[in-house]
């Protein structure tokens, strides 16, 4: 039998330093006894010392040497002789700990677990208490840990309060922050921790405020905040009465809602500030153009935002509805917006969005002084894993759409409603067209409002051409209808 | 009205806040306070200091800056037509209050959200004030989570995100007929954008990081709210909504809060207990979504005639026993998205699992020393010693034994 005398409970370089030549001799691991502390005189003193014999020197894989490292905080007087026979086994197989279902394995994971919640546990319900002293404020807290983990589980108190001065005290062990070295003393006792501190008053309102009587689940504190750290929380002391109350403040808190809240008058205002507001807003809509077309077309809007015409409401992010002044000369009317629209809110942001920038800007035409909207206001896809791909609208939801670009022409009556590819061709004209039929001239719209008709292509068309030359061609033609089109809107001024 | 001190405002003002599920402290970048002039670490998880008696963790200091609001939303208890006490915060009493809360080890940081008094900006600059106050004047390393206003100018959102851990938008809830009824000044709609605005910060201020290390450290993740059972959205429109909210905001969690019953409640709310199983199933219908790999449509093909997922089983294994023909899985051969979809095994176990049978054939009790309940996860598996005939007989395998969970009326009449 070996004896080997560690420095202190948690002593994993001492454990390291004794296993090393232990190991490599392949010592078995009855023949080891294992003790912590000063030699005091046993059962084992007359142990034998043999010198080892020489072995090999090894090296093991750093999972090992980190479950070890937290093994041996744990207060089961076994630890070090698992850990010796986990290590032989690893030197066997260095894999060995893969293997979770093997019940050594199982065991040290286990005891592991263990040390790490109740390191979790300290970080979590140690209560610091302040402390007045000549160099300034000190907190003080007292702590019972169930395992040796006072130094495993300073280092993150001097990360978090490392510009506090603090003591933690323990019944084994103490430690002392000063805001630079972190000092080591003997264990105290409860009564050397200050007493109280007028904060926990504080504390002790806000965890009853928190608290929703109509939901308690004393279980679920239970079983996250065990009885056995009560003792050293301040707000635990409210626990009894809290629960004993919760059932009378939940009746209390139904019988104070029979009152009806939609009694009461729904504003604050008055009815002078009223009016003052409504005549404020009159005043700033006098200054827009066209009379009262701003207060339509943002009743309009507000309507469009809670259109359920057709069912692409259900998945869609928002209504994406027309935008441009309501006295624009041009009116264009697109498909349907794309994803990027149906986060923005705005109509043609996204690639096709930008190319039709472009193509105006070589049109020569100003964007800001068009109107621009869709054929159908809401994003229509199909989830493709993480992605939404566009989807073609289908008649049932133009038709839907129709009577919101309706109402946007009557407001705005252009000289020129433009439709960019097929799907605003069907939706203007109430039926379905050819566009190469149609490009190119002016056509009369079916109910008269929103001047002449223009047909051109979809720039999304453009993008999806895919020969560069023909690209090229079709964009130009693209610029070209834009320019003729502008032409067409300034000669019927 | 004299003046209230702190702890009066305190109690007015966290009790305001309780509503609010989310108290989480995670994801945050990890930093600590060695070498600065203050105090606060991060470290990745979060802590939960203590629990309340509803068995929530109590992790970070949740109050209101105020509880006075402009808007009149039926399910909320500050809603300006209700008669509450109201209380107001100034900054100085909220940096204090989160410092000496946080030197006693009581929190991991502040979770910070308001009424909104006289505009969304104002309010907003106030909240991005108490951070930037923390931040920078205290040099404070903790945690912050600030409740984001979806009307409030993208630039304070930006603003804001400089300084927190954590931004969030509530979309308070599941269907827009309901925000519409009982919220009638949002617009589901402008909450949308404002999530898909914060979206885009968060990803250029990842991708500023990325190329410039010296670029400011911006936010790391947002999170959502939605209140189950105020209005009449079932359970499949609400995993549908979750579903597509993480899909299009990339969301670190959405949070599902069952109504419970407030003080001066609007008449036109259910006055009932909170739907605490609900609540639960719908976490677990979350995880599935997040974690196991499921699909809302398969997670939701286990609603009932109601259009709910069933109260007295998890919605996993309502989902396993409806594919009775995928089971025994082999778990010595099965892939790993397959196990995934185990009821009862989780993703910690499935991956030991994995790792372990690369040794050896793994059998029945090597399973059992990794799952909690062997009893539970035996049907639906093959080992090399072990094989089921429970669920190809067509028997419910725990059928038997879990009598039916029942909410019951605690205050009848």
């Amino acid at each position: 039998m070996r004896v080997v005398t560690l420095a202190a409970e948690d002593d994993f370089e001492g454990w390291r330093d004794a296993v090393r030549p232990l190991a490599a001799a392949r010592v078995p691991p009855q023949d080891i006894f294992w003790r912590v502390g000063e030699a005091t005189s046993g059962l084992f003193d007359a142990a034998v010392s043999d010198p080892l014999p020489p072995g090999e020197p090894f090296s093991v894989p750093r999972a090992f040497l980190t479950l070890a490292e937290t093994v041996v905080c744990h207060s089961d007087p076994e630890r070090f002789a698992l850990l010796y026979a986990a290590l032989l086994r690893v030197l066997d197989r260095p894999d060995f700990l893969a293997d979770a279902a093997d019940s050594l394995v199982q065991r040290l994971e286990r005891m592991a677990r263990t040390v790490r919640r109740d390191i979790h546990k300290m970080h979590a319900f140690l209560r610091f208490r302040e402390v007045a002293t000549p160099e300034g404020p000190r907190y003080v807290a007292w702590f019972e840990p169930d395992h040796h983990v006072v130094r495993a589980a300073a280092g993150f108190f001097v990360r978090r309060f490392a510009g506090m001065r603090w003591s933690i005290l323990t019944p084994a062990l103490s430690v002392h922050w000063d805001g630079e070295v972190l000092a080591e003393g003997p264990g105290a006792a409860r009564g050397d921790a200050p007493a109280d501190d007028p904060l926990e008053q504080v504390w002790k309102t806000y965890y009853a405020s928190i608290f929703n009587p109509a939901r308690l689940n004393v279980d679920a504190m239970l079983k996250e905040m065990p009885r056995r750290y009560w003792k050293n929380m301040p707000e635990t002391a409210l626990v009894g009465e809290l629960i004993k109350a919760a059932p009378a403040r939940e009746a209390a808190m139904i019988a104070a809602s029979t009152g009806d809240g939609m009694s009461r008058p729904k504003s604050d205002l008055t009815a002078a500030e009223r009016q003052g507001l409504a005549e404020a807003d009159e005043a700033e809509r006098r200054i827009q153009p066209g009379g009262n077309a701003l207060a339509a077309w943002e009743s309009l809007l507000a309507d469009a935002k809670r259109c359920t015409r057709c069912h692409l409401y259900k998945h869609a992010t928002q209504t994406v509805f027309g935008e441009g002044p309501l006295d624009a000369r041009i009116l264009f009317v697109g498909e349907q917006p794309g994803d990027q629209e149906d986060l923005a809110g705005r109509p043609f942001v996204g690639p096709a969005g930008q190319l039709f920038d472009r193509a105006l800007g070589d049109a020569g035409v100003d964007r800001e002084k068009t109107y621009v909207t869709n054929a159908v206001k809401h994003f229509k896809f199909e989830p493709r894993g993480k992605r939404r791909i566009h989807s073609k609208p289908q008649a049932p939801e133009i038709e839907a759409c129709r009577w919101w670009i309706e109402q946007e022409r009557i407001l705005i009556r252009p000289a020129v409603t433009v439709a960019l590819g097929a799907t605003a061709a069907r939706s203007i004209f109430g039926k379905v067209v050819t566009i190469t039929a149609m490009r190119g001239r002016a056509h009369k719209l079916p109910d008269e409002e929103g001047g002449e008709a223009w047909v051109t292509v979809h720039p999304s068309f453009l993008l999806r051409v895919p020969d560069a030359d023909r690209k090229r061609e079709e964009y130009a033609r693209f610029v070209d209808d834009l320019a003729r089109i502008a032409r067409r809107a300034d000669a019927l001024r | 009205m004299p003046a209230l001190d702190t702890r009066e405002k305190l109690a007015i003002l966290a009790d305001a806040a309780k509503y609010d599920a989310s108290c989480a402290s995670s994801g945050a970048k990890r930093r600590d306070s060695v070498g600065g002039k203050g105090i606060g670490s991060t470290e990745g998880m979060g802590i939960c200091h203590a629990y309340a008696p509803d068995g929530r963790c109590i992790s970070l200091l949740k109050i209101l800056l105020t509880n006075s609001c402009i808007f009149d939303c039926h399910y909320c208890i500050n809603r300006r037509s209700s008669n509450v006490r109201r209380a107001r915060f100034t900054t100085d009493e909220v940096v204090d209050l989160t410092l000496a809360f946080y030197r006693r080890n009581y929190i991991e940081g502040l979770f910070l959200s308001s009424g909104i008094i006289r505009s969304p900006d104002y309010t907003m600059e106030r909240i991005v004030e108490v951070a930037r106050a923390l931040r920078e004047d205290h040099d404070f390393r903790g945690y912050i989570h600030l409740k984001t206003i979806p009307d409030a100018d993208p630039e304070l959102v930006r603003r804001a995100g400089l300084h927190a851990d954590r931004l969030s938008i509530n979309v308070e809830l599941p269907s827009r007929q309901g925000l519409e009824r009982l919220a009638p000044e949002k617009d589901s709609a402008r909450i949308e954008t404002a999530m898909g605005e914060l979206k885009g910060a968060i990803e250029e201020g990842r991708d500023a990081r990325r190329h410039f290390p010296s670029a400011p450290a911006f936010v790391t993740g947002q999170s959502t709210q939605m209140i189950v059972g105020a209005d009449g959205a079932d359970d499949r429109a609400i995993i549908a909504r979750a579903s597509g909210l993480y899909d299009r905001f990339a969301l670190r969690r959405v949070y599902y809060s069952a109504f419970s019953p407030i003080p001066e409640a609007s008449a036109v709310l259910p006055l009932v207990r909170p739907p605490l199983m609900r609540e639960h199933r719908l976490y677990q219908a979350d995880w599935m979504l997040r974690h196991y790999g499921f699909s809302a449509e398969e997670v939701a093909a286990s609603v009932d005639a109601s259009g709910n997922l069933p109260l007295d089983k998890d919605p996993k294994l309502a989902w396993a026993l409806s594919n009775r023909d995928l089971f025994p899985l082999d778990v010595n051969r099965a892939d790993r998205s397959l196990l995934l979809r185990v009821p009862g095994l989780g993703v910690r176990a499935v991956d030991r699992l994995v790792a372990a049978r690369r040794l050896r054939r793994l059998r029945l009790e090597d399973v059992a020393r990794l799952t909690r309940s062997i009893a539970n996860v035996r049907p639906f598996l093959v080992a090399a010693d072990w094989r089921p005939v429970a669920l190809a007989d067509g028997i419910d395998p725990l059928g038997g034994r879990a009598p039916p969970r029942e909410q019951l009326e605690l205050f009848p009449g």
